[in-house]
């Protein structure tokens, strides 16, 4: 960065880390990926002022690294929540009522499918065919797959994540 | 990639005929050498070559499938088709598929007749456009003083993300997302004015279609001149009389600046000056700037302020360096601010009533003139400069009058600010600056006549350029010359490490120039390929011709510039010369848009200020706040913007 020029805001905690993880990686040049993963990892997602701060850091124009994290389904760019309950939207899940569950999920955690709870516990998604369909409707929670499930066993799930 | 350097001939067949052509050479260049235009719509030559439109399919014998041309390289004994029926029926439906999602609105879009989608349609034979598709996410985005772009009309080919990336080294757009949903945009969706873009124009020069364009503000031209009581005033930039002319069909390369007096006052304007005159009045003023900091301990290396670009990209990314930058502001707003207090002066109009238009090459200007140091001036409140025309939106008016422009007489610029030399001419050229600034530098300097006025060292498309000039009894000066951000980039890295050490600088935003300025005609990827030469080349030919045509090659001696440092200004670097003709910079974050973006501590050392006026006293010109009219048309004040600190997460 070239003295004078505007600082990016950025919790110390956070510029910390990544300057470890970018220090951990300057011997391999090209490791943007590698570089983008593990910070996701430390700081949990990708927001716009780390996207920045590692573009000065690295010296990669911020709209490469926005393309990078924009292209990789992987990279999550707003908080995720604790828990990511993935409902299926594929083809059998929706017939069976898949719609009606995450219908039931948005009302019980008051927030809309993509995004995160208020208290960072939980997040919800939709997601393509898990390749489960003889359970439909299923969902996932942190990647346990749940099946023959109704709107009715919405608040069961929950509870047990409480 | 072609490697480049490579004398080794191999030999290929392009249907049915058998070329020599370098080992280097992509299928594409081979068929141009058989006389065999491949279409193309995502290729630009040096620019852009991804292969990721594949209009240019051909079919290579031994090769699997169809091949794009423009990135595939030829080898010893290749056979290629370029014309068969699958070819001919492939490129089709791959225009057909970019077709589907485009809004079909040639009938009223500014690139109807220049547009390479619309010609390449026609060329392919699409006769059925396809049913509309789904269309992808419309944004129109107007937020920038310079650039205009639609979202809905972009086919993605990237040309404009190369140019931003590689020419100019700003990335202000870049490729996100993937497949249907791919955006060629700015970061985080913000718009143009929240990043970095120094608004050069090189992406429009760039775009195939009509997704980015210059702001037009013909129409607010066109109501001043019909308006009885304003008085229109315009000023062309030299660089234009290089270029307009191919907008009437004349190759690249002819001088028509005799014409455009005439064409002017066409349309309606009143007066019609040179910008030439304070390109001159500049070379006074950054002259004698220069030598004062070379004598006096200033910061050195002084470096050029002309190129709007050029002193935006300064701001954002080299905040440090702006203590270097040469204080005398650019021609353009020397003439805005002359007009309304010299002009009004001798000519006895209310400066209220002048309204002042400047033609330009460049829609960096239209942002410039708009900066808060250039308007709400004076006691009444007027911008220096009211409206920004580029060469393109002058060939439009012109052509919408109906006027033959290749008819027109010759006739001379208007008096007082109608001469202008040989020297301010040059301007229009990379290295222009320079050459002009040496031959004022060296005879005040030195007070002996400069032998040869040429500086040919300066001169030509290399990227950086250099020369050492020995002033008798002042010493040695080395002075370096750049084109495009991306060599100024590599200059400024060096002059920091210290591995180059120069007195003066020029530096301009666009390749070659303001010749090659984002305001100027348009040369399409066709062209670039088969005109003769690179198009910088051959207009610097033209401006050269038109200087050449002109008496007086050095700015200190213009009859008209002793007049006005005479009459009015009194010395170069005056009291009042720093209150018209000098101005300040200021450190901008690269994204005004974020919160996160923080003020750096030592931000507040960085408003230049110039060197010699005390920092708090008001100047003796300064207007009274009580007279100050907010102006609504003025661009958003950087300077009232306090980016706020974020809450932590
Ligand atoms: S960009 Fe080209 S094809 Fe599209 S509407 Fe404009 S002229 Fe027509
Ligand atoms: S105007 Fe210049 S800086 Fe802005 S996006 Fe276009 S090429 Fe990039
Ligand atoms: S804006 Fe123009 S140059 Fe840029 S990707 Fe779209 S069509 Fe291509
Ligand atoms: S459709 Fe839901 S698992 Fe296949
Ligand atoms: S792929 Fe060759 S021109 Fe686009």
């Amino acid at each position: 960065m070239n003295p004078g020029q505007y600082e990016i805001a950025i919790d110390p905690q956070w510029s910390t880390a990544i300057d470890t993880i970018v220090a951990a990686n300057a011997a391999q040049p090209g490791s943007l990926i590698q570089i983008l993963e593990q910070t996701q990892k430390e700081i949990g997602y990708l927001p716009e002022n780390v996207q920045a701060y590692l573009s000065e850091k690295l010296d990669i124009p911020l709209s490469e690294i926005y393309g990078v994290t924009t292209f990789y389904a992987l990279f999550n760019t707003e908080p995720v929540g604790q828990h990511t309950i993935s409902v299926c939207m594929g083809t059998a899940c929706y017939v069976k009522g898949a719609g009606d569950i995450v219908a039931e999920f948005e009302r019980q955690l008051d927030i809309k499918a993509g995004e995160t709870t208020q208290d960072g516990k939980f997040t919800l998604e939709a997601c393509r065919c898990l390749g489960a369909c003889g359970l439909a409707p299923v969902l996932t929670i942190d990647g346990h797959v749940h099946g023959r499930l109704t709107s009715a066993d919405v608040r069961n799930l929950l509870e047990n994540y409480e | 990639m072609a490697t480049p350097a490579s004398n080794t001939m191999v030999q290929v067949t392009i249907d049915g005929q058998s070329i020599s052509v370098p080992a280097s050479a992509t299928v594409l260049e081979a068929a141009q050498q058989a006389g065999i235009m491949i279409p193309t719509l995502c290729y630009l030559k040096d620019i852009n070559q991804t292969g990721s439109c594949r209009v240019c399919l051909v079919e290579i014998e031994k090769a699997r499938g169809l091949q794009p041309a423009c990135v595939y390289p030829v080898s010893d004994g290749m056979v290629v088709r370029t014309n068969t029926p699958l070819i001919r029926e492939t490129r089709k439906s791959v225009l057909e598929l970019i077709l589907s999602d485009h809004p079909q609105d040639c009938l009223s879009c500014v690139r109807s007749d220049s547009c390479e989608l619309q010609s390449l349609s026609k060329q392919l034979g699409v006769e059925n456009l396809p049913y509309p598709g789904e269309v992808s996410d419309y944004t129109l985005d107007l937020s920038s003083p310079s650039i205009e772009r639609s979202s809905d009309k972009c086919i993605k080919c990237r040309r404009c993300v190369s140019t931003c990336q590689k020419i100019q080294h700003v990335s202000a757009l870049g490729v996100s997302q993937r497949g249907f949903n791919t955006q060629v945009a700015p970061v985080f969706r913000h718009t143009l004015d929240e990043v970095n873009c120094i608004t050069c124009g090189q992406c429009i020069n760039a775009c195939p279609v009509g997704a980015l364009r210059e702001k037009d503000e013909i129409q607010k031209v066109w109501q001043a001149i019909a308006d009885p009581v304003q008085h229109v005033i315009v000023q062309v930039a030299p660089s234009v009389r290089a270029a307009l002319g191919e907008e009437f069909g004349l190759d690249p390369g002819t001088p028509v600046g005799h014409r455009i007096p005439a064409a002017l006052k066409h349309l309606g304007f009143d007066k019609v000056f040179d910008t030439g005159f304070t390109a001159d009045l500049t070379i006074m003023e950054e002259g004698n700037e220069f030598l004062d900091r070379l004598q006096g301990g200033g910061a050195l290396p002084m470096i050029t302020s002309c190129s709007p670009g050029w002193v935006k990209y300064c701001e954002h990314h080299y905040p440090d360096l702006l203590k270097n930058l040469s204080t005398a502001k650019s021609p353009q707003q020397m003439f805005g601010a002359l007009a309304k207090t010299y002009y009004a002066d001798i000519s006895g109009i209310d400066p209220r009533n002048i309204y002042s238009v400047s033609v330009m090459p460049c829609t960096a200007k239209k942002y410039e003139r708009q900066r808060a140091e250039h308007t709400n001036r004076g006691y009444e409140g007027y911008d220096d400069v009211d409206a920004v025309l580029t060469t393109r939106e002058l060939a439009r008016m012109l052509k919408q009058t109906g006027l033959d422009f290749l008819r027109l007489s010759e006739e001379p610029f208007d008096a007082p600010f109608g001469i202008g030399t040989g020297a301010g001419i040059n301007f229009g050229a990379t290295g222009g600056v320079m050459e002009a600034a040496l031959r004022t530098v060296y005879e005040t300097a030195t007070n002996q006549p400069l032998g040869n006025i040429e500086f040919l060292s300066l001169r030509g498309m290399e990227g950086i350029r250099e020369a050492h000039v020995d002033l008798p009894g002042v010493g040695a000066v080395h002075v370096a010359v750049v084109h495009g951000i991306s060599n100024a980039r590599d200059l400024l890295e060096k002059v920091k490490s210290g591995e180059a050490d120069y007195h003066f600088i020029e530096i301009m935003a666009c390749p070659g120039g303001c010749i090659g300025g984002g305001g100027q005609p348009l040369i399409n990827a066709q062209q670039r390929m088969t005109l003769p030469e690179d198009y910088r080349i051959m207009r610097t030919r033209a401006l050269f011709a038109e200087s050449q045509d002109l008496s007086l090659h050095k700015s200190h001696d213009n009859p008209n510039i002793k007049l006005i440092y005479e009459k009015y200004l009194e010395h170069p670097l005056s009291e009042k010369s720093h209150y018209l003709l000098h101005t300040h910079y200021q450190a901008r974050p690269k994204y005004t848009a974020q919160q996160w973006v923080a003020q750096d501590r030592d931000h507040e050392d960085l408003d230049i200020l110039v060197p010699w006026q005390h920092a708090h006293e008001p100047h003796p010109h300064e207007p009274h706040p009580e007279h100050l009219v907010p102006n609504p048309f003025a661009y958003p004040d950087y300077e009232n913007t306090q980016p706020s600190l974020p809450e932590s997460p």
